[in-house]
């Protein structure tokens, strides 16, 4: 080889042999996934913590309702009705029948988070779905799906939960269907957003270039970049879906007396408004704190993933 | 196998036409783009009626302004976009047509380095797994295609240890380049494009990254073709040029020949916008003045008049042709002033 190549130092001419003091010379930094890099900006955000664990209670409380209820929420007293903090052993009180307010809210967290996690679930998953095809499909596919959405996002949310539910009938199933049929135009919005700005990316192109069909590219490129937007979307339509399954409740078109629901409890305490204005409210606490840590924990996620390098 | 193919130097089993059958033939390729929202049918002419040869173990450079094709041209010869009409003959057989070669054989053999480095990468993925990606949905299991990708990325100069399971971001320029590369050389390719491969790098790792391109090219038996806008670094690397103005082909062949005696006013106006090096040598009139026509509606005759010193009539009458080409040795550019018989009151003295 008469030719002499300059090679910059850090470089190894390709064909010789690899010799550990020659390559490149960047130092060895710790290498991490790109979740494990969230959780690491996540380590140092107290905030998000704190709002984290507070959800985690509500939700461990939830799942270990019978050990820690003090009394059975059904149990019913006619001479305990109403009664304030600390009456006879009941630390929150009693509510109109005389039930134990504590073990309703502790059992009606399970309903409450069911109804808040369920629909999101369900959006994300057929919502995101449809959002990936008609963001990488052609023209004609992208405008049926996403039209088809846009008829939907016509209503208020919650006047669409609410018809949608009057038209099917009380009940928690009815409650979930309707609140997923809600999310699911968003998230669907969400996911076609996403997938577009990534489909005509190089990668994309390259991938296609080295002969992967258009599944394996979605599979191996387009869903892991489309679910960080999703997820974020999706935990802040938590706190939401809490709060629409809570309004169904109280307008008595979700969940049916006498479970204990956070949103029928509100609604059917309203009427002793001014005899147990306290007890009243509990509910409505429930409600808000919940919604808000959820809110909160996801603003946190969302900053911790947003970060780029 | 008989002794006698045994004893030669190197034979790729793929290569079948053998080393006079070019690598690749475009004739006419030709793709445009239908314009936007315009009701009339106006299409942009990104490429139009491109024709040449590339041959095997050579680097073909394709120069011209932003805009002109070559983008485009590079997508064509992929079949990332499917051309209008043309034909492209690779290694002797068609492509896309029937008893030639199909686009996913094309595709294990032709390989495409992008510009923007960070875009090319998959910023979810560890390089490592961006490389392997490419062996592995052609049918190699998990562990071959990472054991694959790792001896690339020694190929390219980064260690696998410590830079195979890095993310995009965590990766400078350079290192991206480097890792584009060894993603088109994960599948074996005989041929790559390189579409503006090292224009986003600055100068040194520029440098860095085309020393390696000639190192890989050598190693692995490498057919190049190198799109850019600096013309100083394809006289580095390109063995023969292709000028593209507005999706056609001004002047071809051998780079020397073409840097040193320019036959297209396009290509001398393109050469004398060059930096010098030497303060001396300023640049006192711009070469070429304004902006390209709109490939919308591109001149009649020939599309560089509307900038040329030089236009006459005759070249708004006729639209100049390339001429003939035969070899690697070839000079060809499609102006009037280089036919005696064009009519062109400077014909033959270019």
């Amino acid at each position: 080889m008469n030719e002499r190549v300059v090679v910059a130092p850090g470089a190894i001419p390709a064909d010789s042999e690899i010799a550990d003091n020659e390559v490149d010379l960047a130092p060895a930094i710790k290498v991490r996934g790109y979740w494990q890099s969230v959780l690491h900006r996540l380590r140092y955000d107290w905030m998000t913590i704190g709002f984290g664990l507070v959800v985690l209670a509500i939700v461990i409380a939830a799942i270990a309702a019978p050990l820690i209820a003090p009394f059975d929420p059904y149990q019913q007293s006619i001479v305990g009705r109403l009664k304030p903090f600390g009456w006879r052993g009941h630390p929150w009180g009693t509510d109109e029948l005389g039930r134990d307010m504590m073990s309703r809210l502790i059992y009606g967290g399970r309903i409450s988070l069911l109804m808040g996690l369920a629909p999101v679930l369900i959006a994300t998953v057929v919502g995101g779905m449809l959002g990936v095809i008609g963001g990488f499909a052609g023209r004609v596919a992208n405008t049926a799906i996403m039209r088809t959405m846009d008829v939907f996002y016509a209503f208020p949310s919650i006047l669409l939960a609410v018809a949608i539910s009057g038209a099917m009938g009380g009940g928690m199933i009815n409650g979930i269907i309707s609140l997923s049929l809600v999310f699911t135009p968003a998230m669907c919005r969400v996911a076609e957003t996403a997938t577009a700005q990534v489909k005509n990316l190089d990668y994309i192109e390259a991938a296609r270039a080295s002969g992967a069909s258009t599944l394996t590219i979605i599979r191996h490129h387009v869903l892991g970049n489309v679910l960080g937007p999703v997820f974020i979307y999706a935990s802040s339509l938590v706190s939401v879906s809490i709060l629409l399954a809570s309004g169904l409740s109280f307008l008595g078109l979700g969940v049916q007396p006498p479970e204990p629901d956070w949103g029928l409890m509100l609604s059917t305490l309203r009427q002793s408004l001014y005899v147990d204005p306290l007890g009243c409210a509990l509910p409505g606490i429930a409600i808000f704190v919940t919604s808000i840590c959820f809110n909160l924990v996801s603003d946190g996620v969302r900053g911790a993933m947003d970060v780029r390098g | 196998m008989s002794a006698a193919v045994e004893m030669q130097p190197y034979v790729d089993p793929r290569d079948r036409g053998g080393a006079a059958q070019p690598m690749l033939i475009a004739r006419e390729l030709q793709r445009h783009f239908r314009v936007k929202g315009a009701g009339t049918g106006a299409v942009v002419r990104a490429v139009d009626g491109v024709s040449f040869t590339l041959f095997k173990g050579e680097t073909l450079g394709v120069v011209g302004e932003s805009g002109c094709g070559k983008s485009t041209l590079a997508r064509l010869l992929l079949h990332l976009v499917v051309p209008d009409s043309g034909e492209l003959v690779f290694d002797g057989d068609a492509v896309g047509e029937r008893g030639g070669v199909n686009v996913a054989d094309l595709r294990r053999q032709v390989q495409m380095v992008f510009q923007d480095s960070y875009s090319s990468l998959n910023p979810r993925m560890p390089v490592q797994d961006s490389i392997a990606f490419g062996p592995m949905v052609n049918g190699r299991s998990k562990t071959e295609a990472r054991r694959i990708a790792h001896e690339i990325l020694v190929k390219v100069g980064l260690r696998p240890d410590l830079f195979g399971p890095r993310y995009p971001h965590e990766l400078s320029g350079g290192q991206k380049q480097r890792v584009n590369i060894a993603r088109a050389l994960a599948v074996g390719p005989r041929m790559v494009i390189l579409d503006e491969a090292v224009s986003a790098l600055d100068k040194s790792v520029e440098a860095q990254v085309l020393n390696l391109l000639r190192q890989l090219k050598r190693t692995l038996n490498l057919t190049y073709l190198f799109i850019s806008h600096d013309l100083n670094v394809v006289r580095y690397i390109s063995d023969r040029v292709l000028v593209m103005y507005l999706g056609q082909v001004v002047e071809l062949g051998p780079a020397a020949e073409v840097f040193a005696r320019a036959r297209h006013p396009y290509t001398r106006a393109l050469l004398g916008s060059r930096l010098s090096m030497d303060a001396g040598r300023r640049i006192e009139a711009p070469p070429l003045v304004g902006d390209p026509p709109s490939p919308i509606d591109p001149p009649s005759g020939c599309r560089f008049r509307t900038r040329c010193p030089h236009a006459e009539s005759v070249c708004e009458a006729r639209m100049p042709t390339l001429g003939h080409w035969e070899d690697r040795s070839s000079h060809v550019a499609a102006c009037h002033m280089t036919r005696p018989d064009s009519g062109h009151s400077l014909a033959g003295s270019a």
